[in-house]
């Protein structure tokens, strides 16, 4: 399975856009929703079917039995993520917990245990042919790596043998994007020609660079500034990185979506260009690394 | 008075937004919380800027003490202690600094040491105050810069103060809205724009923040951002328009309130409404 994986610095850029342009073009059998804080790709590639929905459990939260407290204040000094605190009885703030288990350690009478919890919920698309994986990740809950990993797993079992796999990724550069990125072919950064874009893209190139995935770039919105457009052309030629295409802006884009349709479902010059940036992409995904395809 | 500026993803217009409103509050503080892709110093390109390191906490170990006996390994619940060829290997993106190896170690082997995972910067542009936290590449949290800056500013209490928040609504934002006075929420007027407004809404209700929505990129036609705060019953601050001019400010790091009358006016009402919410949710409040 080649995994192509689609990223940009911030939401905003088009990015599921264009991942959901390029999972109708490629006809992908297997694709997945990343972003799991804030997942938009099943808005306008959804099944049209109930998804298999599964409880993902998080790390475990930490529990407090007042009953058997003794008052003894260890576990609230010793807690660094300044998660317990004593109003009446001692308490634990499960939003501010992060599961390490120290106050459990502490605690002299055993008070205290790690209660499983919920942190989101994973929903798999599946029909005769297609399968898609996503996930949502419940608020204020702080392992989407693990929840990114586990949307990733669910797909990868879920049909192991197709030869393409689409990933809309995550943004940012934290652990959850780091997921995502992990073990996947290529990645696609879809920048946007402003100045703040341009420093977001430096920033996930610098990290995909350190897991020596192939990457590519194409620029969303190009025609919104000629200027920028043109630094990022200039950057990645200098950097030796894969420019696959521009893509302009284009208002019918927007009522595409809104109509819960993908940019090449209908007949608009965002289309168009990013046809253009798929054949290109879909090239250097396949090409093996001695060069022949 | 503290404003966090949020929305449920990034490129909503939520630096456009907070950028604009600390411009035109004249003496603020603006302080980007964003960690993973700080943007808003681009706009204020301040200058006298002071740095400082954020580090964390990590364990070290003393291989001649470390006896093997893997209680650290099995303690951690992060995974970041492993045990290999007679070595005690630590995975140091991965450790939460919880302290809990350390403290267990039955032969003292493993001790703490700080590890740098980004930085802090403050700056001045004209009357407003930059604070900027930076995430390394290749670490896993920002949360503690994020508590480093929003503890450096705890003191200056009438200040006003704008927050702009991480993307999303995960843990991270949460530590970026806990000590708001009012919480801007930031939609773009698509289906993508409306399912992201739900999240970031559902959040500041369960922590009881009052808010209020502003409307970016309004062109003619549907809304359902706009359509969604009317059936919510939501308060709408502010629409801006989509307009190439602003467009293009804001794709070359311009700050459109310190650049045109226009948006001056724009930013300062928008200003004039927040501050009025704030004052009636304290009156009501009270
Ligand atoms: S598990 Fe860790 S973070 Fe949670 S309350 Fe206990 S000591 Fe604090
Ligand atoms: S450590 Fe245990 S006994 Fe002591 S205050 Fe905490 S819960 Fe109570
Ligand atoms: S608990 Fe201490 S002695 Fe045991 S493996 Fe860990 S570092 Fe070594
Ligand atoms: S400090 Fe906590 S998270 Fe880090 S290695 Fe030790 S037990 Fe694991």
């Amino acid at each position: 399975m080649k995994q192509l994986l689609i990223l940009s610095g911030k939401g905003g850029t088009g990015k599921t856009t264009i991942a959901s342009a390029f999972i109708k073009l490629s006809n992908a059998k297997v694709y997945a929703d990343c972003d799991v804080d804030a997942p938009n790709l099943h808005l306008i590639i959804g099944q049209g079917s109930e998804p298999k929905k599964t409880d993902y459990y998080g790390l475990p939260k930490s529990e407090i039995n007042p009953e058997l407290c003794i008052e003894c204040d260890q576990c609230r000094q010793n807690c660094r993520f300044d998660a317990i605190s004593v109003k009446r009885t001692y308490k634990v703030d499960s939003f501010a917990c992060e599961s390490c288990g120290v106050c459990e350690y502490v605690c002299p009478v055993d008070a205290i245990s790690l209660k499983p919890a919920i942190a989101g919920e994973l929903m798999l698309y599946t029909n005769e042919e297609r399968v898609f994986s996503t996930a949502q990740l419940k608020m204020g809950s702080g392992t989407s790596g693990m929840l990114v990993t586990e949307v990733k797993k669910q797909m990868k079992l879920a049909d192991p043998d197709t030869e393409l796999a689409i990933i809309d990724g995550s943004p940012g550069i934290g652990c959850p994007f780091i997921a995502s990125l992990s073990g996947v072919d290529m990645v696609l950064i879809v920048a946007e020609p402003s100045i703040s874009g341009i420093s977001d893209m430096e920033r996930i190139i610098k990290t995909a660079a350190k897991f020596g995935t192939k990457i590519a770039i194409c620029i969303n919105k190009f025609d919104t500034n000629y200027a920028n457009t043109e630094k990022i052309e200039l950057f990645c030629k200098n950097k030796g990185l894969t420019f696959v295409g521009k893509i302009p802006f284009d208002s019918d884009a927007v009522k595409a979506i809104n109509n819960g349709q993908t940019i090449v479902d209908i007949n608009c010059a965002s289309g168009l260009a990013v046809r253009e940036a798929y054949n290109k992409a879909m090239e250097l995904l396949f090409k093996d690394d001695n060069g022949s395809r | 008075m503290k404003i966090a500026v949020l929305s449920g993803k990034g490129g909503t217009g939520k630096t456009l937004v907070s950028v604009n409103l600390a411009a035109v509050a004249q003496k603020s503080t603006y302080i980007d919380c964003d960690v993973e892709e700080p943007n808003g110093h681009l706009f204020f390109k301040p200058i006298d800027v002071q740095e400082e390191e954020v580090s964390v906490k990590i364990p070290q170990v003393d291989n001649e003490r470390c006896n093997g006996c893997r209680k650290c390994v099995d303690f951690c619940k992060f995974n970041a202690l492993a045990y290999i060829k007679d070595k005690l290997i630590i995975f140091e993106e991965i450790c939460h600094s919880c302290g809990g190896c350390i403290m267990l170690c039955p032969e003292k082997a493993l001790t703490e040491k700080e590890k740098g995972i980004g930085k802090m910067q403050r700056g001045i542009s004209d009357e407003v105050t930059v604070y900027t936290g930076i995430l390394d590449t290749g670490e896993a949290s920002g949360i503690s810069i994020i508590k480093k800056l929003l503890v450096n500013n705890k003191s200056k209490g009438d200040e006003q103060t704008f927050i702009d928040c991480p993307p999303g609504s995960a843990c991270i934002v949460m530590e970026s809205i806990k000590d708001a006075d009012y919480c801007v929420l930031v939609a773009e007027p698509t289906l993508f724009g409306v399912h992201n407004l739900n999240m970031v809404y559902e959040l500041v209700k369960l922590f009881n923040k009052p808010f209020g929505v502003v409307l970016n990129k309004c062109v003619d036609g549907e809304n359902p951002a706009e359509k969604f705060c009317l059936e919510k019953n939501i308060k709408i601050l502010k629409r801006l328009p989509f307009d190439n001019e602003l467009g293009m400010l804001n794709s070359n790091a311009e700050i459109a309130a310190r650049k045109t009358k226009k948006y001056y006016a724009i930013f300062s009402s928008l200003l004039e409404t927040v501050k009025r919410e704030v004052q009636y949710e304290t009156t009501t409040n009270s």
